[in-house]
């Protein structure tokens, strides 16, 4: 019981070490302010690593994030401003040609037997080669319902706002932790990263699952892309590059082994926190260049990755 | 007890026949299994059993014939649909999920839920009520992969059982199990079928199909030998059924070389490795067989490791033609000359997907380095000698060695080595998992091997065969080497006994 916990354990003692670090050197961590605009500076990170998640428990991997959302972003500020579409319909829309983008690649990936690694990075190059179809400028997005949506905050006391965008994201952990873990979508996802071969066996409908997944990491890239559009209020076409590495970085933090079949969603809110933490001290800092935050990164995956190296050597050597 | 005969007929097979390019794997087969009846399914490596299997439980199409379960015609999609038939299958290597949770391994695809949402704890419930049944009591939440492999394997059983309670095909369940959990195994195959489910049982051993089944069917080459009652079949009878040929009951008996004397060619003086096998002295001379023998986990595949140098030697000193040498991987093994075949063939022998050719050439290519590649035509000249010579049985060199039986995949791990001309010569388990065919001529070509002057060290779990051809037995028990056993001491009886002394 609890070996199967430590990796998601691990990764909170290093988030409430890292924390208490940022609180003893710079005591305004302690206020609700810094603590919603972390939520809310990491919600685009934090949804589309939900989507992630499910992916590399699966046993894949989704190198088309980073460009969905530059994808999204981009169809949003054509859409609304040169077409004049309703944001809200805008939104719909986006979200459901993200979906039906993913599930393609779920299907490629399962009808010919391809790695995900190979369709992914394909639709990769596809999504962000769509953006530059759509445009090559940075097209700003003025539609009023824009600055409503970014307006709608609950204050916390002390003077911080749970934004209605950090609201999402914790929403959509919320639903993924109730998809992973109590239904059977879920458990089939655990079985694909079991073994592919005995879950099929075993009557997990493998092909139904592996475009669902998928579907929903598209799905959930663009529901990304919408908030990281709140950010910028604009669509570029070189806009989230390499999102996909720092979402793979924190899914892998929060404990998901990346051969699939082990980890947790809860793990991957706490490494999309982890990184938003050093990337707040760096900024509290101030003297450090943000590069240092990739450089912890790295450090971080690199120290996790061993660790799970020796935690399932050791689950090994103990049966 | 009413005869098997006389009960309802639970599946019937006519005419299977399914082939594959160049092969015809099975041709016409009939094969009938009662309500309440264990049926042992036998046969050589190559005859068909895995095919059959396959055919049945919809991993291939058939190309001809009749399957009917009940009385109705059956045509499984895939091993769901199988399964959703009323056809459960459980492998040797337990197809389920170790990072699942017991209680999901049982019920996934059917979870209790409600509004979507699984009841895990009714599923644990549930789950706990099922093994109870099996005698066992485990914490369901727990993940699969943190039990043994007996206990997976029943966890499969009740899996299978549970989930269409007809036929139960059981795919070689025990060849990775200790005699208390085959007993164990064999008390719950006995309860189901009391309970009226047809068990099809395939297995190489034969003590274990007179001990259970009813009636036996044999295969060879694809076709239908005869299907009997195992109570009137006399075990001569069985084996000369499988083999199509009488076995003569000396094949098993070498005439023991004359006394080997001389220097030994490789030798280990209180040679050992913490936590993996007891310090230890071992000698092996040109032209002698040395066995090892003890139970599953007593030191012996650690021995052949530590020799080859898969594991590093803490303490001890090895020694080749008395000069002390250093062995501290198998490319130094090798170099002194050494050759190894594994225990597990399929994940630590073979390359599947690469030939026959390139299987047998790899390690003297690896010897030789890779800046000097084997021109062709040598390659295929050794593969060539050596399918010929170790009777290697694939219409040519270039087949994925993947294709081949497992007797004929394990000459072709002995030709890699014996392409490289080795001194010394470790097998492990050389015969394990082959058919009783495949089985004689590996013991013939141990003992061709010895007569030709290498020194063998040969490790196997059957007593019977490794007193027969080894001139000295070293017996293990809890990873330390008890006694070495030599002369008239090499028997059966002799071992056994060492191995349950205190």
């Amino acid at each position: 019981m609890t070996r199967r916990h430590l990796p998601v354990l691990i990764t909170l003692a290093v988030f409430i070490v890292g924390y208490l670090i940022c609180l003893a050197q710079f005591p305004s961590f302690a206020s609700t302010r810094v603590i919603g605009n972390l939520l809310t500076d990491n919600a685009f990170l934090g949804i589309v690593a939900v989507g992630m998640t499910f992916v590399i428990l699966s046993g894949g991997i989704d190198l088309s994030v980073g460009s969905v959302i530059a994808f999204t972003g981009v169809f949003l500020a054509v859409a609304i401003e040169r077409y004049g579409l309703n944001p809200y319909l805008a939104f719909l829309l986006v979200l459901g040609i993200a979906a039906l983008f993913g599930a393609g690649m779920g299907l490629l990936i399962h009808t010919f037997q391809i790695p995900a690694f190979i369709v992914t990075l394909a639709g990769m190059f596809l999504a962000r080669g769509l953006c530059f179809v759509l445009t090559t400028d940075s097209i700003p997005i003025n539609a009023p319902a824009y600055g409503q949506i970014t307006d709608i905050a609950v204050s916390l006391p002390g003077g911080g706002r749970l934004t209605f965008i950090a609201m999402i994201m914790l929403a959509t952990f919320g639903a993924g932790i109730v998809l992973a873990h109590y239904t059977r979508f879920g458990a089939n996802v655990y079985a694909l990263g079991g073994n592919r071969a005995s879950a099929e066996l075993m009557g997990v409908p493998v092909g139904k699952t592996t475009i669902r997944i998928y579907m929903l990491s598209s799905f959930l890239a663009a529901l990304a892309g919408i908030v990281f559009s709140f950010y910028t209020s604009a669509g570029y076409s070189l806009a989230a590059t390499g999102v996909e590495l720092d979402t793979i970085a924190a899914v892998v933090i929060g404990g998901t082994l990346l051969t699939g079949g082990y980890g947790t969603i809860i793990g991957t809110l706490v490494g999309v926190l982890i990184q938003g933490l050093i990337q707040t001290y760096i900024t509290f800092e101030g003297t450090l260049s943000s590069w240092w935050t990739k450089i912890a990164i790295g450090a971080l995956l690199f120290a996790f990755i061993v660790l799970q190296r020796g935690l399932s050597a050791a689950s090994l050597r103990a049966r | 007890m009413q005869p098997a005969t006389e009960r309802a007929q639970l599946l019937e097979i006519r005419g299977l026949t399914k082939g594959f390019p160049g092969v015809q794997a099975l041709d016409h087969v009939d094969f009938t299994l009662h309500a309440g009846e264990i049926h042992g399914l036998l046969g050589e490596n190559g005859a068909g059993k895995s095919t059959l299997i396959k055919v049945l439980t919809g991993v291939f199409r058939r190309d001809a014939g009749t399957i009917r379960l009940d009385a109705q015609e059956i045509a499984a999609r895939d091993p769901a649909d199988a399964l959703s038939l009323g056809i459960g299958t459980v492998y040797q290597e337990v197809n389920l999920l170790p990072n699942l949770s017991v209680a999901e391994n049982l019920f996934i695809g059917r979870q209790p839920h409600r509004f979507g949402l699984v009841r895990t704890g009714e599923m644990r419930r549930r789950a706990s009520d099922l093994l109870a049944g099996y005698g066992l009591d485990i914490d369901v939440a727990d993940p699969l992969g943190s039990f043994s492999v007996a206990v997976q394997q029943i966890i499969a059983i009740a899996r299978a059982v549970d989930l269409s309670a007809k036929v139960l095909i059981l795919d070689e369940p025990t060849a990775s199990l200790d005699a208390q959990e085959v007993e164990t195994l064999f008390g719950i195959l006995q309860r189901l079928k009391s309970r009226g489910i047809g068990i099809v049982f395939v297995t190489h051993f034969l003590d274990q199909v007179y001990a259970l089944c009813d009636r036996i069917t044999v295969l060879r080459n694809g076709r239908l030998v005869g299907s009997r009652p195992i109570v009137d079949l006399p075990r001569i009878e069985l084996v000369s059924m499988m083999l199509g040929r009488e076995l003569a009951a000396e094949a098993l008996h070498r005439n023991h070389c004359t006394a080997v004397t001389g220097e030994p060619l490789v030798a280990f003086k209180a040679y050992g490795k913490k936590r993996l096998v007891e310090p230890f002295d071992l000698a092996v001379r040109s032209g002698e067989v040395v066995g090892l023998a003890g139970l599953l986990g007593s030191g012996r595949t650690e021995t052949a490791k530590l020799i080859f140098g898969i594991e590093r030697a803490d303490s001890g000193q090895a020694f080749v033609d008395g000069k002390p040498v250093r062995i501290a991987s198998p490319r130094d093994a090798a170099r002194l000359r050494f050759g190894f075949t594994p225990e597990d063939r399929k994940t630590e022998g073979i390359v599947a997907e690469l030939s026959i050719r390139e299987n047998i050439i790899l390690a003297l290519q690896a010897q030789r380095g890779w800046l000097q590649p084997l021109p062709r035509s040598k390659q295929d000249e050794i593969a060539n000698r050596f399918i010929k010579l170790l009777d290697i049985r694939t219409p040519d060199a270039e087949k994925p060695i993947g294709l081949l039986s497992g007797g004929n995949q394990q000459k072709a791990l002995l030709a890699r080595w014996l392409a490289t001309e080795p001194r010394f010569l470790i097998l492990d388990e050389p015969t394990r998992g082959i058919d009783v065919g495949a089985h004689a001529e590996i013991i013939r070509l141990i003992e061709r091997l010895c007569e030709d002057g290498l020194a063998l060290l040969v490790i196997s779990s059957e007593l019977e065969e490794i007193a027969s051809y080894s001139d000295r037995v070293v017996v293990l028990r809890d990873r330390q080497h008890v006694r070495e056993l030599s002369g008239s001491d090499v028997s059966a009886d002799t071992i056994m006994t060492t191995i349950a002394s205190h």
